[in-house]
């Protein structure tokens, strides 16, 4: 293991958050408090509870994953993208680092920062509602799982694009709406047939499922198989990315 | 010795259909500058490329110190620093930072101390937290060398060091690469400037349309192939060649007054001495001599012209 090509990665990455601290941790926080200020407080005020859970509570795993979900992306492709843009990639291509040395930098610093985010956004989210953690631990694993899940994806997003509007349209078109679909708002059982069972073909039902369980002990989805699926997609993206180093797409000509 | 690059069969065809390498063989020595020398497209960055493992080969191996560059990637890449053709840098890094970043990068412990030495080096020690994006390009160029040297490797690849530089920074850079030769660092580099490469090298490659044509040690093959030229200017001006001569070793100007003798560096018996005693003979008086060596330049072109 080049644990020294790991940790350059790593730093660079973090420190590249550092520089764009803005970006990175405010404008989310923002745009989150937004979401509990309209939907939580105004709204929410409105709504019936769902499940013996008032709405505003109710929605803040939902939000949270929200958030996890377009940081991890977004910080993960562009990490990758930009060095592919610039050129600078080829330090990376040329250096005694396998796939998985650059993934664990590169996935493991936008992982952090999502972590990082997360839990800012917890924080803030107190502010507005009151809520408890049932199952801190699992509370602790679904957001971790669900980083790095979503910062792989957003690490092949990275690889895969060859622009910048490349780069913009699977969150926009693919991500955004699985996530708005994705149970963040309601109850997937608040919805008539089919689009319960269809929605269960939406791999972020069961992590905001699985999240909301370790806050108020209620889910959509069996937590088993919340969890289960979580590491499933995580285990693909891993596969998919293990294919593009081996095969070189896209990487090497 | 055993070459320290040892490059067999290498052919290269890119997606787009564009040939670029054809059965490239060529062994590099330990402890050598060796220059590749070709004009654009040739394919010496696609070579560079794979070497250093961003380009994959169609067919043909390359080992570099005995360590296959894909069965044993690690060991063969972390021997290797490559300084490439485009000036691509992070840009809003300062330079310490993008240097301590190359050295993790592959698998070096920090080391200030050797960090400082290369920094001070390439003169860059006092832009040493200036951001890259607020450096010339000339040092930008050096921030690449130095990124390329902060891993200590045995290899460096110098992809057109001295494009876009200076005169001035153009000799430093010879000097500077001549004392990581003197410490033991192979190097290889490409340029399009022949006088580089006649400065610089101790052999020297010639590579077109993907095919290498000549390698040779640098005086051998200004020996072999270069030539010597004798110009004779004469007191009264001729009206045709003297006859006993071939037509093609000596040319007449065309007002007459300057004949041009050309004959091989390798050969015994050069013609010079039969030649001026023949002038002498037909009462051809000279007024002034002067002998001139072919440079690279010359072989250079003649050598892509004839096997074009
Ligand atoms: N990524 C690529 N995809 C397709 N063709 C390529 C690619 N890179 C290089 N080529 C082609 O391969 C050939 C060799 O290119 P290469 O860059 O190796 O030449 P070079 O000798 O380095 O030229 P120069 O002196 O201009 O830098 C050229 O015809 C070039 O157009
Ligand atoms: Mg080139």
């Amino acid at each position: 293991m080049n644990y020294y090509a790991i940790r350059a990665i790593y730093i660079f990455e973090m420190s590249r958050a550092w520089r764009t601290l803005m970006e990175s941790i405010a404008a989310p926080i923002l745009s989150t408090s937004l979401y509990f200020v309209v939907f939580g407080a105004a709204i929410g005020a409105r709504m019936g509870e769902i499940d013996g859970i008032g709405y505003g509570a109710f929605i803040i795993p939902g939000l949270v994953m929200l958030s996890l979900l377009s940081i991890s992306v977004s910080n993960a492709s562009f990490g990758i993208y930009f060095p592919k843009f610039s050129g600078t990639i080829y330090e990376i291509l040329t250096a005694p680092a396998s796939a998985i040395e650059i993934v664990l930098g590169y996935v493991g610093a936008a992982a952090s920062k999502s972590v990082i985010l997360g839990l800012l956004i917890l924080l803030t989210a107190r502010l507005f509602v009151d809520y408890e953690i049932a199952h801190p631990v699992w509370m602790l694993a679904f957001l971790l799982l669900t980083a790095i899940t979503f910062s792989l994806l957003g690490f092949i997003i990275g690889l895969w694009a060859n622009d910048f509007q490349q780069l913009q349209i699977i969150p926009l078109m693919v991500i955004t709406p699985l996530t708005f679909l994705g149970g963040a708002f309601y109850s997937i059982e608040m919805l008539p047939e089919p689009w319960q069972t269809i929605s269960l073909f939406n791999p972020v039902v069961y992590l905001i499922s699985g999240f909301r369980w370790s806050f108020y002990g209620i889910s959509d989805v069996n937590v088993v198989i919340s969890f289960g699926m979580t590491i499933f997609f995580m285990l693909s993206c891993l596969a998919v990315i293990r294919w593009i180093f081996n095969s070189g797409y896209r990487l090497r000509s | 010795m055993k070459p320290i690059i040892s490059i067999s069969n290498l052919t290269k065809t890119y997606a787009s259909g564009q040939q670029a390498l054809s059965e490239i063989n060529l062994e590099i020595q330990r402890g050598e500058i060796f220059a590749l020398l070709g004009p654009n497209g040739a394919g010496k960055t696609t070579l560079i490329g794979i070497i250093c493992g961003l380009v994959t080969q169609n067919e043909g191996s390359v080992s570099v110190d005995g360590h296959d560059i894909q069965k044993e990637f690690r060991a063969a890449r972390a021997m290797i620093g490559l300084v490439p053709q485009e000036l691509s840098t992070a840009a809003f890094e300062t330079v310490l930072s993008t240097l301590n970043f190359s050295r993790g990068l592959f698998g070096k412990p920090p080391n200030a101390a050797y960090i400082e030495k290369v920094l001070r080096d390439l003169s860059l020690w006092d832009k040493r937290n200036a951001m890259i994006i607020t450096l010339s390009g000339g040092m930008k160029r050096r921030v690449l060398i130095a990124k390329a040297l902060c891993h200590e490797p045995q290899i460096l690849f110098l992809d057109e060091p001295t494009a876009g530089v200076d005169v001035e920074l153009r000799r430093d850079m010879w000097q500077m690469v001549r004392q990581l030769r003197d410490s033991g660092v192979t190097i290889i580099l490409t340029t399009h400037y022949i006088e580089e490469a006649e400065e610089m090298a101790d052999r020297i490659g010639i590579i077109n349309k993907g095919r290498l044509i000549v390698v040779e040690e640098k005086t051998k093959m200004m020996d072999s192939l270069g030539s010597k030229q004798l110009t004779l200017t004469l007191r009264e001006p001729l009206s045709h060649l003297p006859d006993t001569f071939e037509p093609d070793s000596l040319a007449l100007s065309e007002n007459g007054h300057t004949l041009t003798y050309t004959y091989g560096t390798q050969q015994q018996d050069n013609g010079i001495s039969e030649l001026l005693r023949q002038l002498s003979e037909q009462k051809i008086e000279i007024k002034d001599l002067h002998s001139s060596e072919s440079s690279l330049e010359d072989i250079f072109v003649n050598l892509v012209k004839e096997k074009a």
